[in-house]
Parts: structure tokens; C-alpha cells; sequence
């Protein structure tokens, strides 16, 4: 069982594209191989800055040969039959067997291939792989064609196993595999060869090259943290900045410097995000002032003064870099200071979208909404209103001007400054959130005000222009506003009405920035009727109100859409969600969930589960009853006809559970409701056993029938029980 | 070769010695306001079309909208690129380019020598290529791109262009803090010059033209004659009627479209343009290099057959 390994040497790829790029090179060939008959029992990938790795052991030395029977025509059949079968069995007409069916002579064709040696199966698909090979992004180099993410130099492709090892030839534009490589660029640059993976690593190792990209990345997070700890620190974790620092170097070099004094008074978030976003430094914290001390910096390269030229470099390039930020951070706690007026005033000039006006425009409507549903959420109109006006003062602040990541945090610092209130500097930080599913949701009433009327604005004002997200492409990122809304009112338990919201937000939004909406309308009315339209003021807002009501009604489905895949994850089915999303009060989500779930929870009892039987039985035959006809019965049960004890006991267990029910709904106490609504299982189980709907008597039987109206009514008035499955 | 360099210009000096031992023409900077070294014809127009070139050169570089009279310590609005271009790639570019930082006094064993991905993408040019931006402890002190497409042609064979941003480089090597305090000429020279000397007044003076003085109505008419003419030129008919030769003006087209690139710079300096207007005026410009682009391919020089 030979070993194959496969090394695909470049020029430098871009870090973030390294650990994909290995597992595609190992699916690629695994795949391809398993595809052409081999077999293996293990497969693994690597990648550094410059080589993409892949070794794979217990490989079969050749794949089975082959041998298939094909029915083919019967002899005799037209020509063109045959040929066909001919074509896609791949044979020749002398080829063909004739052999004696149940229905006389028929043609029988039969494929052999024969096993063919692993060395031209992997050369062939060695060769597939690397000519499409998926990167994210390719060029083509010199004057080939070949397409690699940079130019491609070398390739090692080799068997190896006790007898030894043995190139398998590929060869792709001229570059010829072999088995040799090269080590680090300035410690080891001259060529080496290889007998196998194992060799092949420990070469690399004394060649300046660490090949296991979490290999270097536990050794560079080892050095910085016992650096730091040495002197009392300790490292800012980030694991994304890790992983791509390790993408960056062969040889990691651990060196830690000193950030000069002038810049520890910045905001550590603004230390980190520099050193992070220009120099790919980590942060050095000290624990007990929490304040950012010092960087580490990774090289890939070990000198002879042990890094202290390397070290001095960075350490300069920072200095300028820090001295920018303390340059804005300064200009930036003036204008803070001073109230941060200038920077609403430019918020003006900044459009927001073009038909829904400037940055200053929506800051007014999210403000005026804000102070609207601040009851709602326990927090004060004053505070959330002024929230919401400074909340996004400092996108025009020279510090998230330069990093656009800093948005919000900024605004909270600044805010501080301004000696505004804390709930206000709060809300500007955490007006964003949550950003992700698993973002964090904000508690703080004020936070909440404003996060709600942000996203209530952004998703009235994206519909109102009918920028709606369509398949994969929402590039206004709504599916995320919309579900943070949905997180914001039910993790803090908010009593809102959604449709109220939007459309306060509407007439806001609309009227004054497509203010010709209503012109366009009437002039298409005029053309169309050929009847100029009353313009009084009466008929424009009941224009605007019928606009606004189906914007509404739209944009609440996408709520619920929404909330429907929010409550799958939480083990909600959707036709529970459909059979509450009928009854009033769907724009209250808070209120929709406990419905759901009280009704879930029904659903998942005895009771509960069988209830829906007898309600779907009584509804389908009141239904048949109904059509066939041609009335309703919807009311007039009397128990003076009730023949029997069983029909008896369905009115007194119904009669039971209508005096729970109504009060418990009045009180939103859905539990209660439901649990009234499954205690009368029983006896609808043991009417239906025993009493026969459809009896001679017509009184009997239409009072039976209006005794099944009860039933469906009863359930309805809690969910709508129509729309669960089974 | 390997001692350090004790001026700028001898930097600049080794820098051309250097890429004429590897076979580089040495041109001359291009005699008109450009924003960078790319916008010189040697490279733009050069590497379309299959003939083979290689070329070094030190262009002047103006970016109205960086001026900080002299003051700032890394930023000028007048400052100097060193630019190869090589096609096709050769396959040794970076070994090549590593040379040349050994030629200019940086020693690999010592530094810590990093290419980290920099994908190089020009609006206004139709251009985009693939490569990095090359760090020296920390710095950043190259473009190093493969061109993939200009002027929205896909450049076959394609070229290696190498940037350096000589003052930073310099200050680098130099081991200066202020690019003014930086040595033009050799310290010990009878009449010893620094970056100063040469620029401080300079820098003071356009920084006060670009940002405050440059006539907008001016501009705004010599960026719409700018385009006019080139277009003009390109709607000319080949066969021209004096000689009876085919003379198809690529290059006096590409410098219209040069100047219209600057003169958007200039109002961009002067704060004349919104956000919006922005991207059209790149479009404008971007249209413009792309037809010179189309009536280059059609000359000799961009290989077309004679």
C-alpha cells in the first residue's frame, strides 16, 4: 500500500484563502481518486505562505478491473437502436454478444476495463485538480495560460513505499513534477529532495519551515503569552488574527515592543484596532490597569541580532501609525466636547439612500419613533430621543473615518465627553446590536428604544421604496435588521405593536421624501379613468393610509417569516407558528410567542395531540354538512335534545372550558386557555365512539351538528387549529 | 553594493543601476502631471498587446489632495515613484526585486521581508492585477502586481510591475523621522542638500494653489476640453492624408486622458466634488483610457500586425 504526498509550491497566497485552498487540494484529489477505483486510509492537508500540502497513506496500487453486461436490442432491431446502444455502451457492432432471451435473440455488450496503475489515475486527476482548481481569486502569469492564485513554481507528486520512492510525472505548462522543494526564502532558499511525508516535514523543519499551520500558530500564541507574562501581561486573545499571522509566516518569530508613552492615553479599542488593521500586531494588555501596553509582532525571520532591527522598524512604523490616531482621537474630543454639533449638521450632507434622504433626515425619524415606543420598552421619551439624534454622530468623526469598525464604541466614548447621560452613551454603542445571531442583545430601555426604531425605520423605509431582499441578495442586510427586531422584543419581553410602528414610520418616511408618490398616483388615475381625481385633503390620506396598510400587512409576513425560522432553532414547529399568526394580535411578537409556545406545549400532550383529531373530525364533517347544505351552523345547540350521557357530558365539558377560556384570553394566560382547551378531549373522543352525527331525526342531527360547531369555534378562539399538520 | 546609501538620490541612482544590469530600458519620467508611476504610456499602453518589454523609470507623482505644506512628515502632494514593468513576467520577478533591495542597502539576513496579499485595482485606468504589498519590518515599501487586465483588455502576456514609494523607502533606509530632514544629495558634498532645500517651498506653494486657489470654473473647462479632444483624436480616420501612412494618435489621446485624470485630481483637491459626481467623473476618465487602449492595440507597438 503506497503513500502518496503532494506539494504544490507558489508564490506567496493570501492568508485568509490558505486553510480553504488545503482542504479543497485534499477533496479535489480524494475524491478523484476514489472516482477512478483506488482506495486510501488516510488523508491529510497543510499550507504555509508559499506551498499547499497534501499527503495521503494506505493508497491502493491500482484500481480493480471492470467488468459490466449490457442488455442491449433485440437482433433484428433498426439500425438506429443499435447504434445507439452501440454509443453509449462504448463498443463496436463486432463486439456485441448475441445471446437467447425469453423473447428470442438479443444483443449483450460486454465492458471490461481493465485495473488501471494509481500513478496515472492521481497523475490524471493531479492535473484536473490544479487546472480548476477553485480559488476565490486567480491570475494567469508570464505568457501561459495556466490560472494559480500567484505564479506556480514547482510540484512534488510522489509514491513512495518500502522499495522506495517514485515520481509520478505530471507535467502542467512546462512545470514538471519531481520530488524536491525549497525551503524558507532567506533561511533555507536552496532545493531539497524527498522520500516521503514524513521526510518531507522534517526536511521543512530543518529547512526553516514549520508545515502545520496550527503548529505555528500554538507556538506563536506559546511565546507571546510567556513574553507578556514574564513581565506581568497578558495578550489580547484574537483568534482570527492568529489564524492569519500564522498564514503569514514559515518560520514564526515572536518579538514584543514597547508602544512609546504618548499614545497610552488613546482607548484601548483604538490602540487595538490600529496595531491590529495596519500592522497585524497583537494587543499586550496590563491585567491590573486593563490599559494596552505593548504589541507583539510575528516575523518570519530569525537575525542575528536577534530581531532588534526588525523590532525597531515596527516600532517606528507604529509610532507614525498612533501618532494619526491621537491626531484624530484629539480633533475628535473637541468637537465632542463641544456638543457635536458640527458633526450632526455634516450628517446632512451625507445621504442615506437617495429616496429616503440624509443621514440627518432618518436620524429625525428614528429619534421621533424612538421617543414613541420608549414607554414600551420602560425608558424615558426625553433620554431615548436624545439617544437617537447623537446615536450616530460619530460617523462623522475622524476616528471611525479611518476605522469604519470603531462606529458605535466611539460614539459611546464621545458621547461620555459631551457629559451626556450614560443610558444615552450607552445606547450609541449598542443601538447597532445584535448584529448576528449570536450577538448580544442590549437590556438598557434607552439601548432598546433606540436599536428598535433603527431597524423599524431601516425595514419600513427599504419597503416603502421596494428595495425588498430577493433570494440571496439582500444587500441592505434586512433579513438581520428584521431578525434583530424580533430578538430585541422577545428576549426583553417588549408589548409592541409592530404595525402601529411602521406605520408611524411610513408617513414619516414617505411623504416627505417621494412626496410626488401621490401625484404619480393621480395622474395614472387620470390617464387610465380619463376622470381627474379629487385631491381634497381627505382622500390623500386615505390614499396614504391604504399605502400604508399594505406595506404593513407585507412587511409583517416578512416578520414573520422570519420569526418562523427564529423559532424552528428553538424547536418550534412552523404550522404552530402559522395557527397563532391567524389570530389578532400578530404584529405584538412577544404576545405571538407565547401563544406559540403555550400551544406547543398543548400540542405536546396526550391530550393535546388527540384534541387535534377530534377538531379536525368535527370540522370536516360540519364542513361536508355545511356545503352539501347550504347553511351555516354556527349556533343553537340545546341540550334538551341531547339523547344521551356521552352527548351530555360534550355540553357541560364545553360549557367548562368556554367559562376558563374566555377569561384566560382576556389575560393573555395562554397555558390556561389551551389546558382548558385539551381537558375537553375526553369527551369529544367518547361523543365521537358513541353518538352518530348524521342521525334520521333532523332535529338530532342538526343539533349534533351545532354541537360541533361549538367545538371548532371553542379551539379557534385559541389558534387557528386548521392550519397544524396531521 | 550592499554599504548603505547616504542620499536620496543615490538610492534612485542604484535603483537604475541595478534594473539596467537586468536588462531594464531606462526611461525617463513622462513630461506631464500624473498621479502615479502607472499612468506613465511606458506602462499603461505597454503592457497591452504581445510584444515583449522591460522598462525602469523614476516618475514624479502628483496627489493634489495629500499636500500638507511641507509639514506632515510622510505626506507631500509632489513626490517620486520608482516604477519597473517587465513583460512578460519573468519567473524570477521576486528574486529580482529582492536584488534591488540589496542594491539599496537592505540586507535580508537582517530584516524581516514579507509579501502580504494587495490586490491593485485602478478605476480610472480599466486596470486591475493580482500580488502584494511588500513589508519590510512592518513597512510597507512596494506594490508588487502581476497585471491580469487594462483598460479592460486581458493583458496577454501579462506584466510585472514593481512600485517603490521612493521618499518613504528613503527615509527608511536613510533612517530619517521628517522627509524633510531627509539628504538629497551626498552630506559631504560641497554644497549639501536636503529634501528641504529642494521642497519645502514647493509643497507650501501648491498646497495653497490646490486647496485654495486653483480656478474650479477653469479646471472644470479644461477637463471637458481635455475629454473632447481625445476623443477627438480617436475619431480620426487612420489613413493619414499628408503622408498616406496609417497613423492611428494613441499616445496624444493618452495624454488628453492624462490630463483629464490630474484635473479631476484638482478638483477633488478643491473640494468640488460630491460624493455622488465622484464616481461619474471616474467613469469619464475610465472611458477615456479605455479607448485609448482600444487604438493602441491597433498600432505596431501594441502588436498589431504592420
Amino acid at each position: 500500500m503506497p503513500d502518496l504526498l503532494i506539494e504544490l509550491f507558489s508564490e506567496e497566497i493570501p492568508a485568509r484563502m490558505q486553510t480553504r485552498a488545503a482542504d479543497d487540494l485534499k477533496k479535489l484529489v480524494t475524491d478523484g481518486l476514489v472516482e477512478a477505483g483506488l482506495t486510501y486510509a488516510g488523508a491529510a492537508a497543510f499550507s504555509t505562505p508559499r506551498r499547499l500540502a497534501m499527503s495521503l497513506d494506505g493508497l491502493s496500487a491500482e484500481s480493480k478491473a471492470t467488468r459490466e453486461e449490457r442488455k442491449g436490442p433485440k437482433v433484428g432491431a433498426p439500425d438506429k437502436a443499435i447504434d445507439g446502444f452501440l454509443r453509449g455502451a462504448g463498443v463496436t457492432r463486432e463486439d456485441l454478444e448475441i445471446r437467447d432471451d425469453k423473447k428470442g435473440q438479443v444483443y449483450f455488450a460486454v465492458i471490461e476495463k481493465p485495473g488501471r496503475l494509481a500513478a496515472d489515475i492521481i497523475a490524471e486527476v493531479l492535473e484536473k485538480t490544479i487546472r480548476n482548481f477553485p480559488w476565490p481569486k486567480s491570475m494567469r502569469w508570464g505568457d501561459g495560460p495556466l490560472k494559480w492564485v500567484r505564479p506556480l513554481h514547482s510540484i512534488i507528486c510522489i509514491l513512495s513505499d518500502e522499495a522506495g520512492a517514485q515520481v509520478v510525472p505530471v507535467d502542467i505548462d512546462g512545470i514538471a513534477s519531481g520530488d524536491s522543494t525549497r525551503g524558507h526564502r532567506f533561511l533555507a532558499p536552496d532545493a531539497f529532495s524527498v522520500t516521503g511525508f514524513d521526510d518531507y516535514e522534517a526536511k521543512l523543519k530543518r529547512a526553516h519551515v514549520i508545515l502545520r499551520a496550527d503548529e505555528r500558530a500554538e507556538l506563536i500564541w506559546h511565546d507571546a503569552t510567556n513574553q507578556a507574562f514574564a513581565l506581568g501581561l497578558e495578550v489580547v486573545e484574537d483568534r482570527g488574527l492568529l489564524a492569519e499571522v500564522a498564514g503569514l509566516v514559515e518560520w514564526p518569530v515572536v518579538l514584543l515592543g514597547q508602544i512609546a508613552d504618548d499614545f497610552l492615553g488613546l482607548p484601548p479599542e483604538v490602540l487595538q484596532t490600529s496595531m491590529k488593521e495596519h500592522q497585524k500586531f497583537f494587543s499586550v494588555r496590563n491585567p491590573k490597569t486593563n490599559r494596552i501596553e505593548r504589541f507583539v509582532t510575528v516575523a518570519n525571520m530569525e537575525t542575528a541580532d536577534h530581531g532588534a532591527t526588525i523590532l525597531a522598524g515596527n516600532q517606528k512604523v507604529l509610532f507614525a501609525r498612533l501618532a494619526d490616531a491621537k491626531f484624530f482621537w484629539e480633533n475628535d474630543l473637541r468637537v465632542a466636547k463641544a456638543g457635536m454639533d458640527p458633526w450632526l449638521d455634516s450628517l446632512s450632507n451625507v445621504t442615506f439612500h437617495n429616496k429616503l434622504g440624509s443621514q440627518k433626515d432618518r436620524i429625525e425619524r428614528i429619534a421621533a419613533l424612538a421617543r414613541e415606543i420608549a414607554p414600551a420598552v420602560g425608558a424615558d421619551p426625553e433620554l431615548a430621543e436624545q439617544a437617537a439624534r447623537v446615536a450616530k454622530a460619530d460617523l462623522s468623526s475622524e476616528m471611525v473615518y479611518e476605522f469604519p469598525e470603531l462606529q458605535g464604541l466611539m460614539g459611546r466614548y464621545y458621547a461620555t465627553e459631551a457629559g451626556l447621560d450614560t443610558s444615552v452613551a450607552a445606547a450609541c454603542q449598542e443601538h447597532y446590536s445584535p448584529l448576528g445571531p449570536s450577538d448580544d442583545v442590549p437590556t438598557a430601555p434607552v439601548s432598546v428604544a433606540v436599536a428598535l426604531a433603527d431597524k423599524i425605520d431601516t425595514l419600513t423605509g427599504f419597503w416603502a421604496i421596494d428595495e425588498k431582499p430577493t433570494g440571496s441578495k439582500d444587500p441592505f442586510a434586512l433579513r438581520r435588521a428584521a431578525l434583530g427586531v424580533i430578538r430585541l422584543v422577545l428576549e426583553n419581553n417588549v408589548t409592541l405593536s409592530l404595525l402601529d410602528a411602521m406605520s408611524n414610520q411610513y408617513m414619516r418616511e414617505v411623504r416627505p421624501n417621494m412626496g410626488d408618490g401621490w401625484t404619480c398616483f393621480a395622474e395614472v388615475w387620470q390617464r387610465t379613468t380619463d376622470a381627474s381625481i379629487d385631491v381634497d385633503g381627505e382622500r390623500r390620506n386615505v390614499f396614504w393610509e391604504e399605502r400604508s396598510l399594505a406595506l404593513g400587512s407585507n412587511l409583517l409576513s416578512f416578520f414573520h417569516d422570519r420569526l418562523k425560522v427564529f423559532l424552528k432553532d428553538k424547536g418550534i414547529r412552523h404550522d404552530i407558528i402559522d395557527a397563532c399568526i391567524a389570530m389578532d394580535g400578530d404584529d405584538n411578537l412577544t404576545l405571538l410567542v407565547k401563544r406559540a409556545e403555550a400551544l406547543a406545549e398543548t400540542l405536546a400532550t396526550d391530550d393535546g395531540e388527540n384534541l387535534i383529531q377530534g377538531f379536525k373530525r368535527a370540522n370536516n364533517i360540519l364542513t361536508q354538512a355545511e356545503e352539501k347544505d347550504g347553511v351555516e351552523y354556527s349556533y343553537g345547540a340545546d341540550i334538551k335534545f341531547a339523547e344521551d350521557d356521552v352527548e351530555k357530558a360534550l355540553f357541560a365539558a364545553l360549557d367548562a372550558a368556554d367559562a376558563k377560556i374566555a377569561p384566560a384570553m382576556a389575560a393573555e394566560d395562554f397555558s390556561t386557555a389551551m389546558a382548558a382547551m385539551a381537558a375537553i378531549r375526553p369527551a369529544v373522543d367518547a361523543f365521537f365512539t358513541d353518538v352518530q352525527v348524521n342521525a334520521d331525526s333532523q332535529v338530532l342531527r342538526r343539533n349534533r351538528l351545532n354541537l360541533l360547531s361549538r367545538i371548532r369555534n371553542l379551539c379557534l378562539s385559541v389558534a387557528d387549529l386548521t392550519k397544524i399538520d396531521g | 553594493m550592499a554599504d548603505k546609501p547616504r542620499s536620496f538620490q543615490e538610492i534612485i541612482l542604484r535603483l537604475q543601476t541595478y534594473w539596467a544590469s537586468k536588462g531594464c530600458a531606462i526611461l525617463q519620467p513622462y513630461d506631464m502631471e500624473v498621479g502615479a508611476g502607472t499612468f506613465h504610456p511606458a506602462t499603461t499602453l505597454r503592457a497591452l498587446g504581445s510584444k515583449a518589454w522591460a522598462a525602469a523609470y523614476v516618475q514624479p507623482s502628483r496627489r493634489p489632495t495629500d499636500g500638507r505644506y511641507g509639514e506632515n512628515p510622510n505626506r507631500l502632494q509632489h513626490y517620486y515613484q520608482y516604477q519597473v514593468l517587465i513583460k512578460p513576467s519573468p519567473p524570477d520577478l521576486q528574486e529580482l526585486y529582492l536584488g534591488s533591495l540589496k542594491a539599496i542597502g537592505i540586507d535580508a539576513s537582517l530584516h524581516d521581508i514579507r509579501f502580504v496579499e494587495d490586490d491593485w485595482e485602478s478605476p480610472t485606468l480599466g486596470a486591475w492585477g493580482l500580488g502584494w504589498e511588500v513589508w519590510c519590518d512592518g513597512m510597507e515599501v512596494s506594490q508588487f502586481t502581476y497585471f491580469q487586465q487594462v483598460g479592460g483588455y486581458d493583458c496577454k502576456p501579462v506584466s510585472g510591475e514593481l512600485t517603490y514609494g521612493l521618499e518613504r523607502l528613503a527615509m527608511y533606509i536613510l533612517g530619517v523621522d521628517h522627509v524633510m530632514d531627509m539628504p538629497f544629495n551626498d552630506p559631504q558634498s560641497p554644497s549639501p542638500l536636503t529634501y528641504r532645500d529642494v521642497f519645502k517651498q514647493t509643497e507650501e506653494e501648491y498646497a495653497r494653489w490646490n486647496f485654495d486657489v486653483a480656478d474650479t470654473d477653469i479646471l472644470l473647462q479644461h477637463f471637458k476640453d481635455a475629454e473632447a479632444e481625445c476623443q477627438r483624436i480617436l475619431e480620426q480616420p487612420a489613413d493619414d492624408p499628408k503622408t498616406g501612412k496609417r497613423i492611428i494618435m494613441a499616445h496624444p489621446a493618452y495624454d488628453q486622458c492624462i490630463k483629464a485624470s490630474h484635473l479631476f485630481n484638482l478638483l477633488d483637491a478643491r473640494g468640488v466634488i460630491s460624493v455622488t459626481e465622484r464616481q461619474a467623473y471616474i467613469g469619464r476618465v475610465r472611458a477615456l483610457a479605455k479607448q485609448c487602449a482600444d487604438a493602441f492595440v491597433q498600432t505596431e507597438a501594441g502588436g498589431a500586425a504592420a
